[in-house]
């Protein structure tokens, strides 16, 4: 005789702690196991796209902010590189200077965020509020120059909304070196915990040509063993100046490309942005910062696709201007949108615990995913 | 590391009348239009080719065009028809370090293009985004359902087309509630 | 101390319920302690402060958190089992504070001196299964019903090594009886089981590395039956939601909070009274040497809370440290680790004590 056996349909979210907003994966189980995933998206969908086709261009930067709720200065970046990059602005050398170290900022923030909360994914509740203790200095710089904790609307198409304050060479300065010491502490505490390293070595693995071909960028991809990051091999800004190295995923602990490496490439790269920080507040020039702002941005006729390195990978912009004062069309490649895209590839096989391990390695932020 | 002319024709001698046009006088890349009923093929080429290597698919972006035909009703006013939509395929080579901008365009009454998803995973959620949005269909998308907006979402009404006109109602709910 | 209530009260029935509502006073408020303490704990160790406004240093946080609860609509799920999902905060609430019973807390006063002592704590602790069962089935909730099949699953394979290491404690005392157990360890510290026991001799030396490794075990098995971090995957809060009790509100969550509290402190009790001299102190009586014989069992009742107050502040060092394991690698550690190395201790114990 033969028991007749039926596998049983988990709905994790929209309301779920770990699902990092609002997110439903829709998990087909046999036991604990997962036979198959689908993630179910939308929930935060705001039509992005189709409010900034109804809008002039500087109009769309606070919008622009709230894609990526976690990192707005990268998304402020990457908009207003892509305009200039269809109107031909050349932006003064301390504009470029602030962007950089508010860009590099923002990534540690971000990966701060990242780095805690997967954490919590995996049980560890004070690794989280360390990275947000930390996290909070950074907000506060913020703060100082932009008066916003979250959403800055700080980087405008050819400048900045305000100079910085002159006291923040100095306090961010007191804040690097203050900074160090701590990503030590959360390495003892969490990267190389025992525990840690059990639940995330050799699960999610994500082989380099796989990563590629479903699209993955940023920490995701480098954490296969790719050494890809935009910032070097396609640098815009003033990247190209500066001295730092692209870590990547080499399976210390397990396979490359296991949620380890992807986790433990963003330590590493909190690192390198530190690196990056003090050599452009070593380097930046005097000037003013609001110069080159048109009076009226009006692109020509035209399409321009501007990537950056987002904290989450590239974030790009597709512009289509008819060369009115709206653009034609405005599509985002978000990198979390491409990046949940893969969740069924990897949690094929492995446990419910897993799967909330594999979404919290592939770091991603709802807002960007809906838009 | 190739340019955009150099790719065109290496794709013009493989595919001939497949390949239309490559545009490269409007500012700020330029792209090459193909016929939509091919873009499988021409995307497995691209992506194969040891002198292209096209493994990275940026973005996938379904765009209308906003060129309707208009034409004279007998009574003297005008309607607008036809137009086209437009699928933008951002593709870049990692190894190789190029990029390329290959656009399809087709049909507005029928909109229907090759889905390359079998060549690039990610082309699968930007497609049914593409979908979604602009109600583009792709042949042989083994998922084509909507992605962002509700699953019961109106079956002829795509937001990011630009004759799009808010719905008064939603399941029987009037908007603005 | 069940005569003297008798006598007292001048019914044996009054003086038996007087005597098993002790416990109950001493539990409730330690379990709210140890809500607050895991607050402040947990907060000092990430840099905060925890709760501060409700008394000084919040100290009448968890009574207002009470109150609070106890004010709450007590909602039960349309399609849930309305009895069992009543009756599974009572039986896990009753499981934990039934095992206090056996527990002694000075020399003056233990619940019930029965001669199966351990035993019965042991036992009685596996009602707590069923009733985390009966929330899981009845909340009629996919992630109760797993973190109850999880808990089951784990609490069941625990008891095996806490049995085993109980068993190799009881090879040495010769009773069951927990309050013989305790006596046995008393005078100075080195008398305690975890320094070999009483009985000096070469064997007591042998015996510590071995003893060591027994009180480890225990406290890793302990820890996994009150599933606490990093056994703490019944409720595991990032995959499971809450586990067995996510469809609980009100006052039927609230005993399954304090029971958890209160759970902590009887395993907590029980890793000292078979290793660390129960309520004995470590260095003689202040009241012996004064001669004041009544202060005597108000330093053992001291030194007991002293002692399961530490054990839970060690879990909850813990919890706040340690990430989670995954279920299949809680079960490896038990069957693959835990149960062999228990077995193998308790044959060395057996055969030191065999040849003494």
């Amino acid at each position: 005789m033969s028991i007749k056996t039926e596998h049983m349909v988990l709905n994790m979210g929209p309301q779920h702690p770990s699902t990092h907003g609002v997110l439903r994966l829709e998990l087909e189980l046999n036991g604990e196991l997962i036979v198959n995933v689908k993630p179910h998206i939308g929930y935060l969908h705001r039509c992005f796209e189709k409010h900034a086709e109804a809008m002039t261009y500087p109009q769309i930067i606070p919008y622009t902010d709230r894609i990526d709720y976690l990192a707005s200065i990268s998304n402020n970046f990457g908009y207003a590189v892509t305009v200039e990059k269809l109107m031909g602005i050349q932006v003064p050398e301390r504009v470029e200077y602030i962007r950089v170290i508010f860009g590099e900022l923002q990534r540690i923030a971000s990966h701060l965020v990242a780095i805690g909360t997967y954490g919590l994914d995996i049980g560890a509740f004070t690794p989280f509020l360390y990275c947000f203790r930390d996290r909070e200095k950074i907000l506060s710089l913020f703060e100082m120059t932009c008066g916003a904790r979250l959403l800055y609307n700080y980087i405008w198409v050819g400048g900045l909304s305000h100079d910085i304050h002159p006291e923040f060479v100095r306090l961010t300065r007191e804040f690097l070196n203050y900074f160090r010491p701590q990503v030590e502490e959360v390495n003892q505490l969490l990267s190389y915990n025992k525990i840690f390293i059990e639940r995330t070595a050799n699960i999610g693995i994500l082989p380099a040509e796989t990563a590629i071909n479903f699209g993955m960028t940023g920490p995701n991809l480098r954490g296969s063993g790719v050494k890809f990051d935009l910032r070097r091999n396609d640098p815009y800004s003033i990247y190209d100046r500066f001295d730092f190295d692209i870590p990547v995923g080499d399976g210390r602990m397990g396979t490359v490309g296991d949620c380890w490496d992807r986790y433990f490439v963003r330590v590493l790269e909190i690192e390198q942005s530190i690196r990056i920080i003090e050599q452009a507040l070593d380097q930046i020039p005097e000037g003013d910062v609001s110069s080159a702002i048109p009076k009226r941005i009006k692109p020509p006729v035209g399409s321009v696709y501007g990537r950056v390195e987002n904290p989450r990978g590239e974030l790009g912009y597709f512009l289509i201007s008819d060369g009115g004062l709206n653009p034609f069309r405005l599509k985002v490649r978000g990198p979390s949108f491409v990046s949940l895209s893969v969740m069924g590839e990897l949690c094929k096989g492995h446990l419910i615990a897993d799967v909330i391990a594999i979404l919290g390695s592939i770091d991603i932020v709802l807002g960007e995913v809906d838009r | 590391m190739k340019s955009s002319k150099e790719i065109f024709e290496i794709l013009k001698d493989e595919f001939g009348d497949k390949i239309l046009e490559l545009k490269e006088d409007i500012p700020v890349d330029p792209y090459i239009i193909v016929t939509p009923d091919s873009t499988e093929k021409i995307a497995r080429f691209l992506h194969d080719s040891s002198d292209l290597q096209f493994d990275s698919l940026m973005v996938l972006s379904g765009v209308d065009d906003n060129n309707p035909v208009k034409t004279k009703n007998e009574d003297g006013t005008e309607s607008l028809s036809g137009g086209t939509l437009s699928v933008y395929y951002h593709l870049y080579s990692i190894p190789l370090n190029h990029k390329i901008v290959i656009r399809a365009v087709t049909e507005k009454e029928n909109p229907m293009v090759q889905s390359v998803e079998s060549v690039w995973k990610t082309a699968d959620w930007h497609e049914r985004e593409a979908f979604d949005m602009v109600g583009i269909r792709f042949e042989n998308h083994p998922d084509l359902t909507r992605i962002l907006l509700p699953y019961d979402w109106d079956e002829s009404s795509f937001p990011l087309r630009k004759d799009y006109k808010n719905p008064e109602f939603y399941q029987g709910m009037k908007i603005p509630y | 101390m069940l005569e003297l209530f008798t006598e007292l009260t001048g019914n044996a029935l009054l003086g038996m319920i007087i005597n098993s509502l002790i416990p109950l006073v001493f539990v409730i408020p330690l379990a709210l302690f140890f809500v607050w303490l895991e607050r402040k704990v947990s907060a000092h160790m990430q840099d905060r402060l925890g709760p501060m406004i409700t008394g000084s240093h919040g100290w009448l946080q968890t009574f207002a958190d009470v109150l609070k609860l106890l004010q709450k609509e007590d909602i039960i799920p349309a399609d849930a089992d309305r009895k069992l999902f009543t009756i599974a905060p009572i039986l896990v609430f009753a499981g934990s504070y039934a095992a206090f019973a056996a527990i002694p807390f000075s020399s003056a006063y233990i619940g019930s001196e029965i001669d199966m002592g351990i035993f019965y704590v042991v036992a009685v602790s596996g009602l707590v299964v069923a009733g985390i069962l009966m929330a899981g089935w009845s909340s009629n909730n996919k992630y109760s019903l797993l973190g109850a099949m999880r808990s089951v699953a784990q609490i069941i394979s625990y008891e095996i090594p806490t049995v085993l290491v109980i068993l190799s404690i009881v090879v040495l005392a010769g009773t069951l009886n927990l309050l013989k157990i305790s006596e046995m360890q008393t005078a100075y510290f080195w008398n305690w089981f975890i320094f070999g026991g009483p009985e000096p001799g070469l064997i007591k030396f042998l015996l510590i590395p071995f003893m060591f490794a027994g009180f480890l075990i225990l406290y890793i098995s302990s820890l996994a039956e009150v599933n606490r971090t990093p056994f703490d995957i019944p409720e595991a809060e990032s995959e499971l939601v809450a586990g067995y009790h996510t469809e609980y509100s009100g006052m039927k969550f609230a005993m399954f909070f304090l029971s958890e509290y209160a759970n902590m402190f009887v395993v907590s009790a029980i890793v000292s009274a078979v290793f660390f001299g129960g309520y004995q102190s470590p260095f003689g009586y202040l009241g012996n040497s004064l001669g004041i014989s009544w202060l005597v069992p108000i330093e053992q009742f001291f030194w007991f809370t002293a002692k399961g107050i530490f054990f839970v502040f060690v879990q909850m060092w813990l919890r706040w440290t340690l990430p989670r394991l995954r279920v299949d690698q809680l079960m490896a550690v038990c069957w693959k680790y835990l149960i062999p190395y228990s077995f193998v201790n308790l044959i060395i114990i057996a055969f030191l004590e065999l040849y003494r």
